[in-house]
């Protein structure tokens, strides 16, 4: 557990994280969110510079390639499971994990730079609270929740204002990745489709909104 | 002649000019194709947008997706290197704890400085702007008048293209025929803005931005530039025949390859070098103006980056244009410290930003459009000038001058941040939340207060008593105060923004404060610093004559923002070029007459 880039963890390894994690939660939220515990590896990532004030634009970057992720397996089946039940694959398009959004957030809570090094606790946390609360809740491992039942954890924290007093930093760690994945997803060709956005793509002429929206909007085009 | 090292550099030179930005390189453009031999020193490393900029990159391809880091302050993809709001290794300071008494300075370092990146947009000053003072008793005129400056828009307007509409309105001057280049058809959100605009009496209309929206007229327009030097012409329509038309797509914070909008590495450098008269030392950062027991300057101080090693250049004229607070920087360190062409105390005085504030909203006529294309021309299209000077006039204002409406609002690029603001989303994940998403996309407006600020004694520069960089060269410390007129100012343009998005059936969103202290931009961050040396009718009271001169020193010449004696509300550059310009055309007439 302490080797942060280990792809594989030991079915013990995890039984065991379940369990302390389990007992933490019995404790209280505060024993999670805040807690120095070495199986929530919320230290601080491994040290790492960031890409500098003149880094190469013109090349295209992959998580892990700047500086090294921090998602063990457990962690990865989390983000996975959580990104997905925000972004599905539905008729506006494919699910958050198909366009990379948690390897994106992989990279996000690793990154050496304070808005990032800020939110690694709590998603960190917040990733630990999700396999608790399956543990606690359906007796399931996070990668063998039903829809229905990460739904039902969805539900628990997704309304800020009737989010229960025990939840208050899950319902944070919720709107944290919230926020994140959709920054991911739609910043992405398909992202792009699914939110409507059409462009980045040369033009010879630019034609502003075509008369159908003209007309929604009751304009008109004043330059000519 | 040509991009060269310190040790390539020639014994001496008509002129030195430091700095290469909008002043600086708008000065090498004039003084080259004038016949001077000039070397450049830039802080910065050379920069070539044709090589190195990311036009169709994706965030997705950049690390975190491209958003803001501490090194890279404006997203991954924006153009500015070795900068942003902290230089490396080169730190400055504030007088003052209090946030609302600090200065926010914004410095990159590289060949073309902020051009590389700047918003594009290109206001003439009115003839109300040169002579505030005289109409409401508060600031400082400027020695010269709008009369004296308009010819040089004009010039400048040609040569970098600028789009955009002759409005008739007050004090805000219109083009000669034929000089703007077409305006882009208004977006969505620009037109509705217009419209309910209109019935609030604020004149929305197409903004002047340097982008190319047809290739310039390189047959007619360098002959209008430079009549009776046909060898000017023919590199002026060379370089302006390199340069496409926009293609109505990309960011143009990150930079044009093809040249379509104005950066001064795409528009003043390449004609400058072509003459053969321009040398440009990089990596070159100057430190101190070098004069003689004379008085007059003999050269420039600075170190050489690539070895770290003092070097000195020597020249017949000096021109700073190194960014208003560098120059003041550069002066205060001359003379071992002791500070050159301050004999009115003047130097780094008077220091002036934009006065700025947001208001978004969210707009629901805008939802729900079927998807287009609204990219355009990489930033905004409409404005609305200031429209109350009458009432100004009147005294019915509780703050003097004005200020610009500056817009956002267009289905643009989704940046790696999330797209919807969390209160349009509450409760929502799964499929409702990516419904959500595309419904709202597209419907969220913004606006910005782009306001004049008065000059005040209270905000000014100095060398910080201790600290120096890690080039051993003392830093700035700034000082900074709002006034009352200020503070007004952004709380009537809250009231404004806020009534206008309502009038649209809006929603105005929350803001942090309703305090105009902490709803005001902080200083410096609106990035259009100017003073620090101004222009003056005398000596006694300012530092640069109305050529951009310096009363003290007759050989060193200022043609960045420092010589501003006000900071109306239009934005800064195109005024930086057109008195770079009126001043190098001042030396050449100088030289000419074997007075330097
Ligand atoms: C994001 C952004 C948007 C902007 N938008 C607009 C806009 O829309 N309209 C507008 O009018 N203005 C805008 N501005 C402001 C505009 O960029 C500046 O007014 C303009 O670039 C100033 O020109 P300058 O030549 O004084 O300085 P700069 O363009 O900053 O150039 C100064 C150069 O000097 C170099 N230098 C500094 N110190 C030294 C030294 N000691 N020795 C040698 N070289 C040195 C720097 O590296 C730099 O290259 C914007 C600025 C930013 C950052
Ligand atoms: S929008 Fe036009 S001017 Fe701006 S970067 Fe793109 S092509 Fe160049």
């Amino acid at each position: 557990m302490n080797t942060p880039n280990s792809n594989r963890l030991s079915r013990r390894a995890v039984f065991q994280w379940f369990a302390a994690t389990a007992a933490a939660l019995s404790a209280g939220e505060a024993a999670l969110f805040g807690a120095e515990s070495p199986l929530l590896q919320s230290a601080k990532p491994p040290a790492s510079t960031g890409y500098g004030t003149d880094p190469e634009l013109l090349r295209a970057y992959k998580p892990g390639e700047l500086w090294p992720l921090t998602f063990n397996p457990v962690q990865k089946a989390c983000v996975v499971a959580l990104c997905d039940v925000l972004l599905p694959a539905d008729h506006l398009g494919p699910s958050a994990s198909s366009l990379g959004v948690p390897e994106f957030v992989d990279e996000w809570v690793s990154a050496p730079y304070p808005v990032q090094q800020e939110d690694r606790p709590l998603i960190l946390e917040g990733l630990a609270w999700m396999v608790s609360e399956a543990a606690s809740r359906f007796q399931r491992e996070v990668p063998a929740l039903e829809a229905a039942q990460l739904e039902a954890l969805c539900e628990s924290v997704c309304q800020p204002e009737r989010v229960r007093a025990g939840f208050k930093n899950a319902a944070r760690f919720f709107h944290k990745m919230r926020g994140l994945a959709m920054g991911a997803y739609f910043s992405t060709p398909a992202g792009w489709a699914a939110i409507g956005y059409v462009g980045n793509t040369p033009l010879a002429k630019f034609d502003g909104p075509p008369a159908e929206v003209l007309g929604k909007l009751g304009v008109e085009q004043t330059v000519e | 002649m040509a991009l060269i090292t310190s040790s390539k550099s020639q014994s001496a030179y008509d002129v030195i000019i430091v700095g290469s930005g909008a002043g600086g390189a708008q000065m090498a453009y004039t003084l080259c194709l004038g016949g001077l031999k000039c070397v450049m020193l830039e802080a910065g490393r050379n920069y070539q947008p044709a090589l190195e900029t990311p036009m169709f990159q994706r965030p997705d391809q950049a690390p975190l997706r491209g958003l803001p880091t501490p090194d890279k302050n404006f997203g991954f993809f924006d153009s500015t290197i070795d900068g942003g709001w902290q230089v490396p290794g080169e730190p400055y300071t504030q007088a003052s704890e209090k946030k609302e008494e600090q200065f926010h300075w914004w410095r990159p370092r590289m060949l073309g400085g902020r051009t590389n990146h700047w918003g594009r947009i290109s206001l003439r000053n009115g003839p109300y702007d040169f002579k505030p003072r005289s109409r409401d008793g508060l600031g400082l005129d400027w020695p010269i008048s709008y009369v004296d400056v308009d010819p040089y828009y004009t010039k400048v307007e040609m040569l970098i293209g600028v789009y955009g509409t002759n409005s008739g309105l007050e004090n805000t001057p219109d083009s000669p025929a034929g000089v703007l280049l077409p305006p882009p058809k208004g977006r969505a959100a620009e037109l509705l803005s217009q419209k309910f605009g209109k019935k609030l009496g604020v004149p929305f209309l197409s903004i002047h931005r340097a982008i190319l929206t047809r290739p310039l007229d390189a047959e007619t327009i360098p002959a209008r530039l430079h009549p009776n030097n046909p060898w000017a012409q023919r590199i002026v329509a060379d370089s302006m025949r390199a340069r496409a038309a926009c293609f109505w797509a990309t960011d143009c914070g990150r930079g044009c390859s093809t040249g379509a909008n104005y950066q001064s590495t795409t528009v003043h450098i390449p004609p400058a070098l072509a003459t053969g008269n321009l040398d440009i030392i990089p990596n070159a950062h100057a430190r101190e103006v070098l004069v003689n027991a004379e008085g007059k300057a003999t050269g420039v101080l600075y170190i050489d980056k690539t070895t770290g090693q003092e070097q000195r250049v020597s020249a017949r004229v000096v021109v700073l244009a190194a960014s208003s607070g560098e120059t003041v920087r550069i002066l205060l360190n001359s003379r071992g410290g002791r500070g050159l062409a301050n004999s009115s105390g003047l130097v780094g005085k008077y220091i002036m930003d934009t006065v700025g504030t947001n208001v978004s909203g969210q707009i629901p006529l805008l939802e729900n459009c079927p998807p287009y294309n609204e990219d355009g021309a990489g930033g905004s299209h409409f404005y609305a000038p200031w429209w109350l000077y009458q009432n100004q006039a009147a005294g019915k204002m509780d703050f003097a001058r004005g200020y610009h409406i500056e817009m956002g609002g267009s289905r643009k690029m989704p940046n790696g941040s999330n797209p919807v603001p969390d209160d349009l989303i509450q409760g929502l994940y799964g499929t409702k939340l990516k419904e959500a998403a595309r419904r709202y996309y597209g419907s969220l407006v913004s606006y910005s207060c782009r306001g004049e600020m008065i000059p005040n004694k209270s905000s000014f520069c100095e060398l910080d008593p201790t600290l120096k960089d890690k080039w051993g060269i003392p830093v700035l410390r700034w000082h900074w105060k709002w006034s009352e007129q200020e503070l007004n100012q952004v709380a009537h343009a809250r009231k404004t923004f806020s009534e206008l998005i309502e009038s649209m059936g809006g929603t105005v969103s929350k803001n942090a404060s309703d305090k105009p202290l902490e709803f005001i931009e902080p200083g410096g961050k609106v990035i259009h610093e100017v003073g620090g040396a101004i222009m003056g009718e005398s000596a006694k009271d300012s530092v640069c004559n109305s050529w951009n001169r310096t009363w003290d020193v007759k050989n060193l010449f200022i043609s960045d923002g420092a010589p501003f004696a006000s900071n109306s509300d239009k934005n800064p550059t195109l005024t930086i070029m057109a008195l770079s310009w009126r001043a190098a055309d001042h030396i050449l007439e100088e030289a000419r007459r074997g007075n330097l």
